[in-house]
C-alpha cells in the first residue's frame, strides 16, 4: 500500500477534489430519507421505557403484574429477560466496552445509578396504553446516598457506586473498592529534570462540564422477530454490524439471526455507536412476536443516552525565556457516568500530542459518578485535555511576550517526533496549519473595542479498522457501491467519488448505498473519522479489481492477452495493434453475460495507517463586561486535511465541529439539582449555539498527504471540536485580562469572575 | 375533548366557564403543553373569531391590538412600531419567526410567566386590557393581571379582549431588551422596559420602567420621579436608577441564572433602556 498515494499523485485527478452534489441530497431536503423512527410494519406495537427517578438506587422489587393485565399491554421486559455476564473488557472503536455494564446499562438489575437509567420496557397496542401500563409497574427502591462530581466520587467516604470496583492501573492494587476505576498514564523523559530546566513554569487547575453530542434525531428504531427467531432491526447507528453484535450477546441470538439495516442519520457525533433502545425493541418483539417500534423523546436522550464527561483537569507547562517547552505535565479526572469507560486514555494521549516535548507526563483517572453512562462524543476526551494544554500555552505566550502562533510553531510536532503516547509520528501538518493561520487575514484584521483574539491548535489520532465493501458493475454500464460505514457526513458521494475516478465513469452513474448486516463482511463502526480513509482505501481496492475484470473481458472480446490490454476514462484500450482500439464500459458490461457472467468485486481488510489531523483555530470575541455576554464575531477553521476528496464536506466537518466547539465553550452543560435530576432536558435550557450565535465558519484546507491511502485522506471529523474550547477561552481572557479556567463560558460565570475575580 | 369557535364574547365567555376549559389564541404554548400532557382539556375554546379580537385600531382614544392578533401581524404596522417601538421590539423577540406568525400579546399575558417579553413593555407603555366576561368587560391595568407566576386575576370564563394603549405625547420614547445566553430562541433571564417622555427642553415630564423575571410577576420600579422628572438623565441619577433596580430584585436562582447574576442584570438593562427611551423621546 505504500505506493499508492505517489501513483495517485502523479496523474491529474479529475473527480477527486471537486463538488459534486451528495447522492442522498434530494431524499434529504425533499424529506423522503427515512429516519429511525420513519418505518412502521403491519400490527406493529409501540415500546416504552419505565426509567428510575432516582440517581442511586437499590432495587428492592419490581412488580409488573398490574401492567401485565391491562388491555393492549402484549409484552413487559425487567432485566430478568437479560441473561448475566462476567465483567469483559472489549475494545470497542475509540472506547472500551464491558458487557458486564452494557447489560446493567441497557436494563438496570441490582441497582439504579441515574436518574433516566432504564428499569423496565413495555409493548403495547398505542403509546396511551404503554404510557398507562408503565403507571402501574410498582417499584420499589432503596434509596442510597448520590455522587455527581470527580472530587467528590474521589473521597474516601463517597457513596460507592459498584461495591468490587478496584482500581485498574494503581500499585500496588488497592484492596477496598472505590469510584476510581482506572489510572493511566503516558509520557516521555523526565518531567521534574525539565521544570527545573525551565525560566518559567505555569500551572492552573482546569473545570469542564458534562455535555451532550446534540444530534437533533432521538435514538429511535424498529424491531421484528419472527416465530423462529429471526430478526430484522431498522435503527438509527453509526454502526449496524456493532449493534448486531452488542444485540446478538446480550439476548443470546447468532449474529446470522439478527439482520440490522441502519437508517438514515440525523447526526451521531459518536452518541450513536452503542445501543439503548435496540436490545429492548427486539426483546419485546421476540416476546409478542409482533414488530415494535421504539423512540426517545428528547429529555429521554438527555437524561439516558450517552453524553461525554464533565472533569477537572490540571495542567502544568514550562519553558524557556525563548518560547521552548522544557516539560509538561497533567493530571485528568474524567466523569465516566454511572460505569466505567471515561476517555480519558485517548485524552491523556493527546494532552501534548501537538508538540514535540522531551518530558512530558499525563496521568487520568477514570471516575464513576450518578450521571448517565458517557459515550464517544467526537475526539472523545481529546477537547477536554487540549483545552487544559492549549490555555496554558496561551497564558505563557502572554507571560514571555510571544506570539501564540509563534510558540507554538518553537514547539512544533513534526514528521518523527516521538508522539507523548510512544509512536514516532509519519507526516503531519502541524506547523503547515500554524502557518497558514499565521498568513491567514483574519489573523492580522483590527480588532473593535472589546474585542479579543484567541488561538488554539488540536490533535486527534484518527482510526483504521475492519471494513468492507463492494462495488458491481451493472449490464448497463452503471455502477452500485455497497459500503458498510453509514453515512454521517457525506461518505457516500466521497466514495462514489473515488470509484468514479479510478473508473473513469461519471459519478452521476455510481449509485452508493449503506448495505445491511447480511450484504457485507463485519464492518466496524463510523467513527474514529475512519469513514472516507478506510471505506475508502476499500473502494479503491475493489474498484481497482473490477477494473482489471473489465480489462479481462476486453481482452477475450478481442482475443489478446490480458497485457495488451490498458485502463484509460472509463475504456480498455488496446496497446498495440495497427489501430486504436477501446471499448467502453457499457459495452464490456453488456456482453458480462458471454464473457464469465456479472462483474463485481469486494475488499475486505483490517485497515491500517490512518493519520492524525491538526487543527488551528482563529477567534475574535467581543466580551460585555456589563452582562459577561461573549459573541463570537469571526472565527477561521484551519485543518490539515491529508487531501480533501469532497472540499465542501471537509469544510461542513471542520464548520460542524467549530460550531459544537463554540456550544460547548459558551453554553452548554448538564444542569443537575441536589437530587441529582437533570434540570435541563431539553434544547430551551441546554443551549446549543443557533445560526444567530456563530458568524460564518471560514475555513483553510491544508493538505499533508498521508502515505497510507490511496489519495492521501486524513479523518476529518473530529480534529475540529478540539481547538475552539481553548481558543475561545484563551480570547475572552485576552478581552477581560483575567484568566478563565472553566468551561462553559456563559454569561453569568463570565460576569461573576469580571466581578469577583 | 371538545373544540369550539365561539363568535361573540358572551359564547366564549360561557363555553370558558365549563369545567377543564382552555382558551385558545395562538396556541404556541397551549400546543406544547396538550403535548407534553401537563394539561388535557375537556374543552378547547377558540376565541380567534370573536369580534375585534383580531383587529388592530388607531383612534384618537389611543391604540387597540386585539389580544390574538399575531405578533408578526403587530411587528408589520408600520405606525404603531412608530409610536411604541419598544413594545414592537419586545414582541419581536418571542420565539422565533415562526413562532411570531402565531404567538399573540393576550396569550403571552395570560401564560403568567415572571419573563414574558412583551409584558413589561406594555406595562411600561400604560397599556391597559379589556376583559371580557359573561357579565360584560372591564379595564384592567397590565400590571394588575399576573399575580404569581402561571397564576392570573382571570375569573372563571373570562379573556382578554384585547390592549388599549395610549396615544404618545410627543416627545415620547419606549424601550425593551432583555438577557438570554445566546442571540435568539431563549427565554428571558431578565427583561427591562421602559418609557419615558419629555418636553422641549429634554427634561423628563414622565417615566416608568417595569422589570420581568426578577420577581414572581413583573414589577414597576418607584421613586423614579423625583429624581428624573424636570431633569436630564445624569450619571447620578443613572447610578441611582441601577441601585433601586437591584433593590427591587426578588429573583430565584435557577436553572437560567443566579440571584447575583439577575440582580445586577436589572439594573444594567434598566439603565439601557432607560437610554435608548430617552434618545427616542427626544427625537419624537
Amino acid at each position: 500500500m505504500n505506493d499508492m498515494t505517489q501513483t495517485n499523485l502523479e496523474r491529474a485527478l479529475k473527480i477527486v477534489g471537486s463538488r459534486p452534489a451528495r447522492p442522498d441530497g434530494v431524499d434529504k431536503v425533499t424529506g423522503r430519507a427515512l429516519f429511525g423512527a420513519d418505518k412502521s410494519l403491519p400490527n406493529m406495537l409501540v415500546g416504552r421505557v419505565l426509567r428510575s427517578p432516582y440517581a442511586h438506587a437499590k432495587i428492592i422489587s419490581i412488580d409488573t403484574s398490574k401492567a401485565e393485565k391491562l388491555e393492549g399491554v402484549k409484552a413487559i421486559i425487567t432485566s430478568a429477560d437479560f441473561e448475566d455476564f462476567p465483567s469483559e473488557f472489549v475494545p470497542n472503536g475509540e472506547m472500551v466496552v464491558n458487557m458486564k455494564d452494557i447489560t446493567r446499562n441497557v436494563m438496570a438489575r441490582e441497582k439504579v445509578l441515574y436518574v433516566g437509567h432504564t428499569l423496565a420496557a413495555v409493548a403495547a397496542t398505542d403509546e396511551d396504553v404503554a404510557e398507562k401500563a408503565l403507571a402501574l409497574i410498582d417499584v420499589k427502591y432503596d434509596v442510597l446516598p448520590h455522587v455527581l462530581e470527580v472530587e467528590d466520587a474521589e473521597k474516601s467516604d463517597a457513596p460507592l457506586l459498584h461495591d468490587d470496583m478496584i482500581t485498574i492501573g494503581v500499585e500496588p492494587m488497592p484492596t477496598s473498592a472505590s469510584n476510581v476505576a482506572k489510572r493511566v498514564e503516558f509520557g516521555l523523559g523526565d518531567v521534574e529534570k525539565g521544570f527545573s530546566e525551565a525560566d518559567l513554569i505555569v500551572e492552573r487547575e482546569f473545570t469542564t462540564q458534562q455535555v451532550h453530542q446534540g444530534y437533533i434525531e432521538p435514538h429511535a428504531c424498529l424491531a421484528s422477530v419472527s416465530e423462529d427467531g429471526q430478526a430484522e432491526l431498522w435503527c438509527t447507528t453509526q454502526g449496524p454490524f456493532v449493534v448486531r453484535n452488542f444485540c446478538s450477546k446480550l439476548l443470546g441470538f447468532n449474529a446470522a439471526q439478527i439482520r440490522v439495516t441502519a437508517s438514515e442519520i440525523g447526526g451521531g457525533f459518536g452518541g450513536k455507536t452503542v445501543v439503548y433502545l435496540e436490545p429492548l425493541a427486539l426483546a419485546l418483539s421476540r416476546k409478542s412476536c409482533r414488530p415494535v417500534k421504539m423512540e426517545m423523546n428528547r429529555a429521554e436522550v438527555f437524561t439516558s443516552s450517552g453524553p461525554t464527561s464533565g472533569a477537572k483537569i490540571w495542567v502544568k507547562i514550562g519553558v524557556k525565556n525563548n518560547g521552548k517547552i522544557t516539560a509538561g505535565d497533567c493530571v485528568l479526572k474524567y466523569q465516566a457516568g454511572a460505569f466505567q469507560g471515561a476517555p480519558v486514555g485517548p485524552g491523556a494521549m493527546c494532552a501534548f500530542a501537538p508538540y514535540d516535548l522531551k518530558n512530558v507526563r499525563a496521568v487520568g483517572f477514570d471516575i464513576v459518578v450518578n450521571r448517565p453512562k458517557v459515550a464517544a462524543y467526537r475526539a472523545p476526551g481529546g477537547p477536554i485535555s487540549e483545552y487544559g494544554v492549549e490555555s496554558v500555552i496561551d497564558e505563557i505566550a502572554m507571560k514571555i511576550g510571544m506570539d501564540p502562533i509563534d510558540l507554538r510553531l518553537k514547539n512544533a510536532a513534526k514528521e518523527g517526533t516521538v508522539a507523548p503516547y510512544g509512536p514516532k509520528l509519519g507526516p503531519i501538518g502541524m506547523i503547515e496549519t500554524l502557518e497558514a493561520a499565521k498568513s491567514h487575514p483574519h489573523y492580522s484584521a483590527p480588532l473593535g473595542a472589546n474585542q479579543a483574539r484567541g488561538v488554539a491548535s488540536g490533535f486527534w489520532f484518527n482510526i483504521g479498522g475492519e471494513t468492507s465493501s463492494s462495488i458491481t458493475i451493472n449490464e448497463d454500464g452503471t455502477v452500485g457501491l455497497t459500503l458498510g460505514t453509514p453515512d454521517i457526513g457525506g461518505s457516500r458521494a466521497s466514495m462514489a467519488m473515488m470509484a468514479s475516478e479510478e473508473l473513469g465513469v461519471p459519478m452521476e452513474l455510481i449509485k452508493p448505498i449503506i448495505g445491511d448486516t447480511n450484504s457485507l463482511g463485519f464492518n466496524f463502526l463510523t467513527g474514529g473519522s475512519r469513514a472516507t480513509f478506510s471505506t475508502g482505501t476499500t473502494v479503491v481496492e475493489s474498484t481497482r479489481e473490477a477494473i482489471e475484470e473489465l480489462k479481462k473481458r476486453a481482452a477475450l472480446l478481442w482475443e489478446v492477452s490480458l497485457d495488451q490490454v490498458e485502463w484509460v476514462d472509463g475504456h480498455a484500450r488496446l496497446i498495440s495493434g495497427n489501430e486504436p482500439k477501446t471499448m467502453s464500459l457499457a459495452q464490456i458490461a453488456k456482453q458480462a453475460g458471454k464473457t464469465g457472467g456479472p462483474i463485481m468485486a469486494n475488499c475486505s481488510m483490517n485497515v491500517t495507517g490512518a493519520g492524525p489531523s491538526l487543527g488551528t483555530h482563529i477567534v475574535d470575541v467581543e466580551v460585555d463586561e456589563e452582562t459577561g455576554q461573549v459573541s463570537i464575531v469571526r472565527y477561521t477553521a484551519i485543518q490539515d486535511a491529508g487531501k480533501a476528496i469532497h472540499p465542501a464536506y471537509v469544510e461542513g466537518q471542520m464548520q460542524g465541529g467549530a460550531v459544537q466547539g463554540i456550544g460547548w465553550a459558551l453554553n452548554e452543560e448538564y444542569i443537575y439539582n441536589d437530587k441529582g435530576e437533570l434540570e435541563n432536558t431539553g434544547f430551551l435550557d441546554y443551549r446549543i449555539p443557533v445560526c444567530s450565535d456563530v458568524p460564518m465558519i471560514d475555513t483553510v484546507i491544508v493538505e499533508v498527504p498521508n502515505p497510507n491511502h490511496p489519495y492521501g485522506v486524513r479523518g476529518v471529523g473530529e480534529t475540529p471540536i478540539i481547538p475552539p474550547l481553548a481558543a475561545i477561552s484563551n480570547a475572552v481572557s485576552r478581552a477581560t485580562n483575567k484568566r478563565f479556567d472553566e468551561l462553559p463560558l456563559s454569561p453569568p460565570k463570565v460576569l461573576a469572575k469580571l466581578m469577583h475575580g | 375533548m371538545d373544540y369550539v369557535t365561539p363568535t361573540t364574547a358572551m359564547e366564549a365567555s360561557k363555553a370558558l366557564a365549563q369545567d377543564g376549559a382552555f382558551a385558545l389564541a395562538g396556541g404556541t404554548d397551549l400546543l406544547v403543553k396538550l403535548k407534553t400532557k401537563f394539561v388535557s382539556p375537556s374543552v378547547i375554546v377558540d376565541i380567534k373569531q370573536v369580534p375585534k379580537i383580531m383587529s388592530i385600531e388607531n383612534s384618537t382614544d389611543g391604540w387597540w391590538i386585539g389580544a390574538a392578533v399575531p405578533c408578526a401581524e403587530i411587528s408589520e404596522h408600520e405606525s404603531l412600531r412608530q409610536d411604541w417601538p419598544g413594545l414592537v421590539e419586545s414582541l419581536s423577540l418571542i420565539g422565533s419567526t415562526q413562532i411570531q406568525g402565531r404567538a399573540t400579546l393576550g396569550g403571552n399575558l395570560c401564560n403568567a410567566s415572571p419573563a414574558a417579553d412583551s409584558v413589561p413593555a406594555l406595562i411600561a407603555a400604560y397599556g391597559t386590557c379589556i376583559i371580557s366576561g359573561q357579565s360584560g368587560d372591564r379595564e384592567e391595568p397590565i400590571e394588575n393581571i399576573v399575580t404569581s407566576p402561571g397564576v392570573t386575576v382571570l375569573e372563571k370564563g373570562e379573556f382578554i379582549l384585547g390592549f388599549k394603549l395610549p396615544k404618545p405625547e410627543s416627545g415620547t420614547g419606549d424601550a425593551y431588551l432583555r438577557l438570554i445566553p445566546r442571540s435568539e430562541m431563549d427565554i428571558a433571564i431578565v427583561g427591562a422596559g421602559t418609557s419615558v417622555s419629555v418636553d422641549k427642553d429634554k427634561k423628563i415630564t414622565s417615566i416608568r420602567v417595569a422589570l420581568g423575571a426578577i420577581a414572581p410577576t413583573q414589577i414597576i420600579l418607584d421613586g423614579l420621579e423625583d429624581l428624573f422628572i424636570g431633569k436630564e438623565p445624569n450619571e447620578n441619577s443613572i447610578n441611582k436608577l441601577i441601585s433601586i433596580a437591584e433593590s427591587a430584585c426578588r429573583p430565584i436562582k435557577d436553572k437560567r441564572g443566579t440571584v447575583e447574576y439577575r440582580t445586577k442584570i436589572a439594573g444594567v438593562l434598566a439603565k439601557r433602556t432607560l437610554t435608548i427611551a430617552y434618545k427616542r423621546a427626544i427625537n419624537h
